[in-house]
């Protein structure tokens, strides 16, 4: 950790910095509580959410706010791999890859919970048949069927890069916040390109990149995940008059707005 | 060092022309030893054997520019002479990720408008186009220094609609450097070189000085250069 880094790229964020930061010497005081109990690789996140503190309250409920609303999704992404990625129907040549996603699902829930802190939310227990808790909704076949859980986890990783990016600009003003929330989200990018490469070449007519709204998913309640994807025009420039329409909607992933993945969530969550 | 004798200044200070037979002559400038600081204000053009990418939000939109600007033209290579043994199934994904990286060019073109930085001459002589390995390994590296670049670069970006912009493009990015991976090694689409698998796994971001440098190695004459961020 470089911490000159950081206070540059927050001075920079905002060049009246080093006046706001003088008056408020109670928040630097704490400095010294941090150490013992964050991880280092989260303690960049500590100073700048001392620095947040420093500025006042709002500031810091709102990135802890996004940053939460991240660890849930990235707790269902955990829970499922974790549940689901050790059964007999996953084939031996497929593991690696996904066993690598379950790691970086976990990792991302150490890291997020380590910069949130005791601000951190608990885990929810998870339905993962899509029934809120009923265990009998439209994704109940992940329990058995390999093809399912593979559908499952496209949705998810789809749904979580577009969530990602639907909240990088309410981390504008905290570098150090979302330079890391970046990192995640093309990580989720990867992962997502990976899984809907496994059920390319398992015969699903779908593509490492978004093709329109194409899922490849049957179930109904999978398109609340691809609104939107059709979009062709960007900053008011017409792609698909440069490239083809497919391409003009593949080329662009949209983001996705925080009501809209919680809606997708809800449907996961025991109630 | 900065010095053109075609370049026409875009507004404020004096025309070029008239600074270079004030400075006595421009021919005399022209080794690139000296730095001439009043050159240096309202540039987006080229400088000596530069392209000065500009400043603030500006210099972002035209790294992104040539970043996309390399990659479409060697993908463009790429599906005008498809490696030898090239399967059908793989020119399609390929001649998909050229058309995306082609969206992506034309798109900065557009929105950049009049403060677009001219186009660029690759230089590929390093990479074997008849040869798989060769051509998917460029691809790769293409791919993640793309990725690596965006993330970067975000935090840099001071308008929220070109923050979401480039969050837009960076995951289609990701998207394509883990197929492509996928293409050379499957299940490689992400490992410890470009993603922090032991601790955090996020991606590993890279800074506009730290991207340029390897960006320039692939650009045959003019360089990139952001001398508003001090990188040459």
């Amino acid at each position: 950790m470089n911490l000159f880094d950081i206070i540059e790229n927050i001075s920079n964020a905002d060049p009246e910095f080093q006046d706001r930061i003088s008056p408020r010497r109670a928040a630097i005081k704490n400095i010294t509580s941090f150490g013992s109990k964050v991880a280092v690789a989260a303690l960049p996140f500590a100073f700048s959410t001392l620095f947040k503190k420093a500025y006042g309250q709002t500031a810091t409920t709102n990135v802890n706010d996004v940053l939460n609303f991240a660890l849930t999704a990235e707790y269902l992404e955990s829970s499922f791999y974790n549940k689901y990625v050790p059964k007999s129907y996953v084939p031996a040549a497929d593991k690696p890859g996904l066993q690598l996603i379950q790691m970086d699902e976990n990792n991302h829930v150490k890291f997020l919970k380590s910069v949130l802190g005791s601000a951190a939310i608990a885990s929810p227990t998870f339905d993962f048949s899509g029934g809120s808790g009923s265990g009998n909704g439209p994704f109940a076949a992940v329990e058995t069927d390999y093809d399912t859980f593979l559908a499952l986890a496209q949705a998810f990783e789809d749904t979580g890069e577009r969530a990602y990016k639907g909240q990088a600009t309410n981390l504008m003003g905290n570098a150090t916040v979302l330079t890391a929330a970046l990192n995640i989200h093309s990580v989720e990018a990867r992962h997502a390109s990976h899984l809907r490469r496994m059920r390319q070449l398992r015969g699903v007519a779908i593509k490492p990149w978004k093709t329109g709204t194409q899922s490849g998913i049957t179930v109904p309640a999978a398109a609340a995940v691809y609104v939107g994807e059709d979009n062709t025009t960007q900053a008011g420039v017409n792609i698909a008059g440069i490239v083809n329409t497919n391409a003009a909607t593949e080329a662009f992933d949209e983001p996705l707005d925080k009501t809209s993945v919680v809606n997708i969530l809800t449907l996961f969550i025991k109630a | 060092m900065k010095t053109s004798t075609q370049e026409v200044p875009q507004q404020g200070g004096m025309a070029r022309r008239q600074f270079l037979r004030y400075a006595g002559a421009g021919a005399a400038l022209a080794a690139g030893a000296i730095t001439m600081s009043s050159c240096s204000k309202d540039r987006k053009g080229i400088e000596n054997d530069h392209v000065d990418l500009g400043s603030g939000d500006i210099a972002i939109l035209n790294y992104a520019y040539a970043l996309e600007q390399l990659e479409a033209a060697f993908y463009t290579q790429v599906v005008q002479t498809p490696y030898s043994g090239i399967s059908s199934a793989e020119l399609s994904l390929l001649t998909d990720i050229r058309d995306h990286e082609i969206a992506h060019r034309e798109f900065f073109k557009a929105a950049l408008a009049g403060n677009a930085i001219e186009g660029l001459t690759p230089n590929f002589s390093s990479i074997n186009f008849a040869d798989r390995t060769s051509v998917l390994a460029a691809s790769k590296a293409f791919e993640d220094l793309g990725v690596s670049a965006y993330n970067g670069a975000g935090a840099m970006i001071q308008k929220a609609d070109y923050l979401v912009l480039a969050g837009k493009i960076v995951s289609v990015e990701a998207r394509h450097a883990a197929l492509i991976r996928d293409l050379i090694s499957y299940n490689s689409f992400i490992d410890s070189s470009v993603v922090d698998i032991a601790n955090t796994s996020l991606e590993i971001s890279r800074t506009p000085a730290q991207v340029v440098p390897i960006a320039n190695q692939y650009l045959t004459g003019k360089k990139l250069a952001i001398p508003s961020l001090g990188i040459y």
